[in-house]
């Protein structure tokens, strides 16, 4: 691996980690204009053109406010809290294959940070992570209402992580591999032997219970009980203020997008879009269009979250428990049988 | 019992079937019903731009008028201040010296004439007491100020403008 190589990978992973901040800081923006046109008002509009600058101004302003370490709050893991959450939102983009190889020159750049052989399994590793800057910043708060946000989190997380990894165990029977690349090539194009190559087709039920646990992990509503208002005032974060909160609200939009990268890569077909290969484009462009593709596709997906969000009112917690347990997972197992018996049967 | 309306509905309690008790339908419905919202027009009026239209009989600021001659019309009876339920109105009387003719219409004239914004009701019966058509509350709303002491309007905000000028 020469110089130029490293130089190449840490650019790319400038980019991506640049990338990901910038579309969780307009993730927010976002989430209130599309609130506002769900509820028929116009939203933030004041700040810049249509209120664009809207994420700098509410950045600067948690910079600039007073940080707050409660008394009886333990103050080393009061920060620590925060800080993982941050940094377990951010390291789960390097294994998502953002496109296909692009040649500049004689080099040829992979557009990956790495292609690790258990991709899949590394982002499941890091999303159990991230619930213990949750937890730790919960507990370390010393308030009762922290305390049970973090418990609903952890019991939560740790409930749909289950049917999560069913629901993926199934797709992995599919595709034999665990490399989010080599799922991604599978899906190649649009269209293959008479029927779609997207997983989503091949996985309709998988990628439901996929999806559902997606909006669990993420902590997004309805299933948003760690930082449910109406009964517990902020949540885990009810005594961050400053940065720190700054910090979790940023990880839970980073989430939003890394969740959404993973979903389109697993399901979507990733960066691949249909015709990519007949339109007679040259390579370069092929990959910079399934970039172009696989972005849309992330932004699709990062609505949809914000629509079900003012669509559907919060579960109950004893709801949430029951959908978790008594639904997702026999419908996951249900799932993995099935596929067993078609993939054995029809083969 | 007898409903009085006749509106009553009786509501039966049955199971929930299968589809409800899957919530995606449900789930599917809710989904349509926000995203019609998504595409309907905004109903906020963004305030300092654009105003609502106010009706025939709004009242606001209230401006004392002048006649046609461009003539202050107020004489200064003080039943406008006698009429107010809040007591806001204050006014002191002066003696028209000759010359002034052109100022005002009546040998008796409003000196000074305050009306205190901040305990005004706006109920109209300032209008209505007036026996000289010299008040009415056919202005604006009454804008925001930081300070007490400048809501007590006086007479350089109150008097319309002079005819032609």
């Amino acid at each position: 691996m020469g110089l130029a190589d490293i130089v190449i990978k840490f650019v790319l992973i400038v980019i991506i980690f640049a990338i990901s901040l910038v579309v969780a800081m307009y993730s927010t923006y976002a989430e209130r204009k599309v609130a506002a046109f769900f509820q028929d008002r116009i939203g933030p509009n004041r700040a810049g053109p249509w209120g664009l600058l809207q994420p700098l101004a509410d950045g600067g302003k948690m910079f600039l406010k007073e940080e707050i370490i409660p008394t009886n709050a333990t103050p080393f893991l009061f920060i620590v809290g925060p800080s993982l959450a941050i940094l377990t939102a951010c390291i789960g983009s390097a294994v998502i294959p953002w496109g296909q190889k692009l040649t500049i020159g004689s080099h040829v750049v992979d557009l990956q940070v790495t292609d690790i052989n258990v991709g899949v399994l590394y982002i499941f590793g890091v999303v159990s992570l991230g619930v213990y800057g949750v937890m730790i910043g919960g507990w370390a708060s010393n308030n009762k209402y922290s305390l049970l946000g973090a418990i609903r989190a952890a019991s939560q997380n740790i409930s749909y992580e289950i049917s999560m990894g069913l629901s993926i165990i199934a797709l992995l029977m599919l595709t034999g591999t665990l490399s989010l690349r080599e799922i991604a090539e599978q899906q190649h194009g649009f269209w293959a032997n008479g029927w779609f190559t997207w997983n989503v087709f091949r996985q309709p039920l998988g990628f439901l219970i996929f999806i559902v646990c997606a909006f669990a992990e993420t902590n997004r509503s309805p299933f948003d009980l760690p930082e449910c208002e109406t009964e517990l005032v902020g949540g885990y974060h009810t005594e961050y203020s400053s940065m720190k909160l700054g910090f979790y609200l940023f990880a839970e939009y980073i989430n939003m997008f890394i969740s959404s990268a993973v979903m389109a890569t697993l399901y979507f077909g990733g960066y691949n879009f249909p015709f990519m290969h007949h339109l007679g484009l040259s390579e370069n462009l092929v990959t910079i269009l399934g970039v172009v593709f696989l972005f849309a596709k992330i932004f699709a997906f990062i609505f949809f979250f914000m629509w079900v969000r003012w669509t559907i009112p919060r579960f109950r917690y004893d709801q949430l428990m029951d959908l978790g347990w008594k639904v997702l997972i026999p419908l996951a197992i249900a799932n993995i049988i099935l596929t067993g018996l078609i993939t054995t049967f029809l083969k | 019992m007898e409903s009085l309306s006749n509106k009553r509905k009786v509501l039966e309690i049955k199971p929930l079937n299968f589809l409800e008790r899957a919530y995606l339908p449900a789930i599917m419905g809710g989904l349509a019903t926000t995203m019609k919202h998504f595409f309907k027009k905004p109903v906020t009026i963004s305030y300092p731009e654009e105003k609502r239209e106010f009706s025939e009989n709004f009242r606001g600021m209230h401006s004392l008028k002048r006649d046609e001659d461009g003539k202050e019309r107020c004489t200064a009876c003080g039943l406008c201040a006698l009429s107010c339920p809040a007591e806001a109105i204050t006014m002191t009387a002066a003696e028209r010296q000759p010359g002034e003719e052109n100022l005002y219409r009546e040998e008796k004239y409003a000196a000074v004439y305050e009306i205190n914004m901040l305990r005004c009701i706006f109920c109209g019966l300032c209008e209505e007491a007036c026996p000289k058509e010299a008040i009415y509350l056919d202005g604006d709303i009454v804008p925001a100020d930081y300070l007490r002491k400048d809501f007590i309007y006086g007479k350089d905000k109150l008097v319309e403008a002079p005819l032609n000028q």
